[in-house]
């Protein structure tokens, strides 16, 4: 099996696995981070959701073979210690219900407001739509986005 | 303010104290039961037996306070709401009071259950007074040691004081109480002076979920255990011929290939183990076997028919007969008939069934994601022909659950797997595997025909042709019995091959919308406000001796008022059309208003307002979420959920053909308590139900179309108008 080094927060990482593994089995299995969660594997959930460069992109859909190079964090490396504005404002929120979706969402809100640090509702509502929640807890999701952005402001 | 309760509960002993040997005081108790007279209280944690107690308190000699509970968390709170209740009643800050899930470990374990909306309910009673129990044990425990009259000391904060101002912490008495006798009566609180009850408490794994800690079934990992990925017949009804795995052999991290199912080498289905689950999924994958059709391959084309067939047919089972509906029928100024149908509903719990299994030759040890784990355990030991004291079941925080982990099929797989093996092995299913071998919600057809005389409904026959199963228990007794003279309810069934079973408010999830929608039909049939309708309803129910209604017309009346008040019903916004539904299920009374707007030519679903009835609402931000997540889950259901069968095989089965409500299609939820203090009853399900009625009846208003089918984007219309 070959070995790739991947860069995640901030580690070099090296895994053998075989070439079409995707990034989120990679993560899971042999780096042994298991905040990204798989929920479909085909990139219509966004619960394996990580940054790539800063992008959030769906870890479940690229194999590790091209992902040697990039900067990838996941919601482990979000912060240190649980404190990145977008999780004070899950938890001020109180957002999770089941809370199995919560990673790919957190790291979904958090690249967008990277990008976009002064959403309108609509906004938050487009960014968001690639995530489900089956526990429907979007209400508290795009309320928690929108606190989110007030606590980056400040 | 407190009253004080004969504790006849703990006469019969449902629970018991011991004190630690490691200091520390143990209060073990059962929510539903007594404790069996040979329940031996423990001396220490490690050998904590929830075969005898549901739920362990230890009061730690510096006062620290944890709770030990199997309950399972399914994303309701439970773990939360629980120890508030103890909290309260022990009067103890609640920061200082940790929960610990405990570990199943034997059989008969009274309903360790997350389901049915039921843990609160049924702990209420317990829970309180197992925490004013400890709480009068530690009073009097220091007066002893004063040498004062218990009823000098009062108790607040996890500090009691007596008469002179002195104080001592619960944690400077816990030796000395845990040896005292059990009172035979303690004071409960006045909800009025509740000071944790009715506050809001975040849930308890809120930090490891939103750092990404491992939590989860899928989560968990011991060494040396491999992946299953297993290969189930693609068909409901297909058998397993035969299969070539000599391929599959060689790929990497394959280690074996196991075929099982039937626990005697034989078996329809295949498990491809390998060291990691990318590894397992793709062997499976390229695994080529043979199936041969055993019994008719099912279509939901002739599931229509056949549902169709039942209801026109004569063969049903009467489940509730008042008055005689023939007659008004015959007496009527004019009939009306409706039928309304649903699909199978698969219920794509965010977290894929998975299940650990290690069976060795005098343990078997199970970990991961379940509802019923005393069921299952005991269910386990009978599989493998094993002692049930040898099955230690651990359960893990559940990524959902809505019925699908009451069944233990999954676990039952990992176990065959793994005796087989002889490993220790994680069946993990894809996506594709958990909608394809569900436990579905079954197809139903309600058709429902009202005789109308002088503007009034004089008679009212239901009839239900389901898959499998009908409805149960108290369920024909919701209203509108009791509201009708003539009113009867006719199940009928048919039993098919593929496997179906409960889905979250199981038969009122779709029940609801069948005869919220006639309601609103009939209304308008008469010329007369769909709500004043029920409220003239309701008043025959007042005061009824009929044990089987259980829903109270003065607690119905209370929330449809509430829903009318705060949504502006009957007067809505220009362009906002309203639809109203008012359901009992679950033992909560609900009422909702949903708003729809037309964009786009579109309609459009942009606010549900909520009108609950739940008791003492015992953790206002907690329960919010169940009551938001219910509705959009209803709305989210009734606008797409549709899941249909071709040669026995399902047409969907992922998120690319299966649609899921999201971020964009979520109405904004909200939500008003009617504020009373009786008990508190379940919201995990009851606010589910009513969604899409009150969305299908503000569908009609904005685009003059009725439904009669879910999924609503379907919008198949059919009507039948007799008389
Ligand atoms: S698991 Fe990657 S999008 Fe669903
Ligand atoms: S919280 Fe359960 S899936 Fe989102």
């Amino acid at each position: 099996m070959p070995t790739y080094t991947l860069k995640i927060n901030g580690e070099d990482r090296s895994v053998d696995v075989s070439s079409d593994t995707p990034l989120l089995w990679a993560l899971r299995d042999h780096i042994g981070l298991v905040g990204t969660k798989y929920g479909c594997g085909i990139g219509q959930c966004g619960a394996c959701n990580v940054h790539v460069d800063g992008n959030a992109i769906q870890s479940c859909l690229v194999p590790v073979a091209q992902m040697e190079g990039k900067e990838i964090t996941t919601i482990e490396g979000l912060s240190e210690d649980g404190t990145h504005p977008v999780q004070e404002a899950w938890k001020e929120v109180d957002v999770p219900q089941c809370g199995y979706c919560q990673a790919g969402q957190i790291m979904t809100a958090s690249s967008f407001l990277d990008k976009n640090p002064n959403p309108t509702e609509d906004e938050i509502k487009s960014a968001m739509h690639g995530n489900i929640c089956r526990c429907a807890a979007y209400n508290r999701i795009q309320k928690a986005v929108a606190l989110a952005a007030e606590k980056i402001a400040k | 303010m407190s009253t004080t309760i004969s504790n006849s509960f703990s006469r019969r002993a449902f629970l018991r104290t011991s004190s630690l040997a490691g200091g520390g005081m143990l209060i073990g108790f059962n929510l539903f039961t007594a404790c069996k007279n040979e329940a031996k209280m423990p001396v220490d944690i490690a050998s904590l037996n929830f075969n005898d107690f549901n739920a362990f308190i230890k009061i730690a000699d510096n006062g620290m306070v944890t709770i030990y509970s199997p309950n399972p968390e399914i994303g309701q709170g439970v773990k939360t709401s629980m120890p508030m209740i103890i909290a309260e009643e022990l009067d103890v800050p609640w920061d200082e009071v940790h929960v610990e899930q405990g570990i199943l470990s034997t059989k008969d374990y009274t309903r360790q259950v997350a389901g049915g909306s039921q843990s609160i309910r049924h702990g209420w009673d317990a829970l309180r007074q197992t925490g004013a129990t400890a709480k009068q044990m530690l009073i009097n425990a220091a007066a002893a040691k004063w040498g004062v009259d218990a009823s000098e000391c009062t108790a607040s904060g996890g500090v009691i004081t007596n008469a002179k101002g002195e104080t001592l912490g619960y944690g400077d008495v816990v030796k000395e109480a845990a040896i005292l006798e059990i009172p035979d009566e303690v004071a409960l609180k006045d909800p009025k002076d509740y000071t944790i009850i009715g506050t809001d408490a975040g849930n308890v794994d809120i930090e490891k979920i939103v750092t990404g800690k491992p939590l989860f079934g899928l989560d968990y990992k011991t060494e040396g255990m491999v992946i299953a990925s297993v290969l189930r017949p693609p068909s409901f009804g297909k058998k397993l011929e035969s299969f070539d795995d000599s391929s599959v052999r060689k790929m990497e991290g394959v280690i074996d290939v196991i075929r099982f199912g039937d626990f005697k080498g034989g078996g329809d289905k295949i498990a491809v183990l390998a060291n990691t689950t990318w590894q397992a999924m793709k062997a499976k994958e390229a695994l080529s076997a043979e199936w041969s059709d055993g019994t008719p391959m099912e279509s939901t084309s002739n599931h229509d028919k056949l549902l169709t067939d039942l209801l026109d047919g004569t063969s049903f089972n009467t489940l509730r007969k008042d008055g005689d509906v023939e007659k008004a029928f015959r007496n009527a100024d004019q009939v009306v008939e409706r039928t309304y149908g649903s699909p199978f509903l698969p219920h794509n719990c965010m977290e894929p069934m998975n299940f650990y299994a290690d069976v060795s030759a005098n343990k078997i040890h199970l970990v991961g994601p379940i509802q019923t784990p005393e069921r299952t355990a005991a269910r386990v030991a009978e599989l493998l022909e094993r002692n049930s004291e040898e099955v230690h079941l651990e359960m893990t925080r559940m990524g959902g659950g809505f019925g699908r982990r009451l069944y233990g099929d999954f676990v039952m797989e990992a176990a065959e797997i793994s005796h087989l093996a002889k490993k220790p092995v994680k069946v993990v299913y894809s996506r594709e595997d958990d909608m394809s071998a569900g436990i579905y919600r079954p197809a139903i057809k309600y058709r429902i025909k009202a005789a109308l005389k002088d503007g009034k409904i004089s008679g009212y026959h239901l009839k239900e042709a389901s898959i499998n199963s009908n409805m149960y228990g108290l369920i024909p007794n919701f209203f509108p019995a009791g509201a009708l003279e003539n009113y009867q309810v006719d199940v009928a069934k048919y039993d098919s091959n593929i496997t179906t079973g409960a889905w979250r408010a199981p038969y009122t999830n779709f029940l609801s919308f069948a005869e919220q929608s006639f309601f609103d039909e009939i209304a308008e049939t008469l010329e007369i406000d769909p709500v004043q309708m029920r409220l003239d309803m309701l008043q025959k129910v007042k005061g009824t001796t009929d044990e089987r209604i259980q829903y109270s017309a003065e607690r119905m009346e209370d929330v449809i008022n509430l829903a009318v008040e705060k949504s502006g019903y009957g007067n809505p916004k220009d362009g906002v059309y309203q639809g109203f539904c008012a359901y009992y299920c679950h033992n909560t009374h609900v009422a909702e208003v949903a708003d729809v707007l037309i964009e786009n030519n579109e309609p459009v679903v942009k606010k549900v307002i909520v009108a609950v009835d739940c008791g003492i609402v015992v953790n206002p931000l907690g329960a919010l979420n169940q009551i938001e997540g219910g509705v959009v889950d209803g709305v989210g259901h009734a606008m797409y959920g549709n899941f249909t069968f071709k040669d026995g095989a399902p047409e969907m089965n992922n998120y690319d053909r299966y649609r899921l409500i999201r971020m964009k299609e979520a109405p904004k939820v909200e939500t008003h308590f009617v504020k009373n203090t009786l008990s508190p009853t379940g919201l995990g399900e009851p606010t589910l139900p009513p969604a899409g009625a009150a969305v299908s009846i503000a569908m009609k208003k904005a685009t003059g179309n009725r439904m009669y089918r879910q999924p609503f984007v379907e919008n198949m219309v059919e009507k039948e108008i007799i008389g």
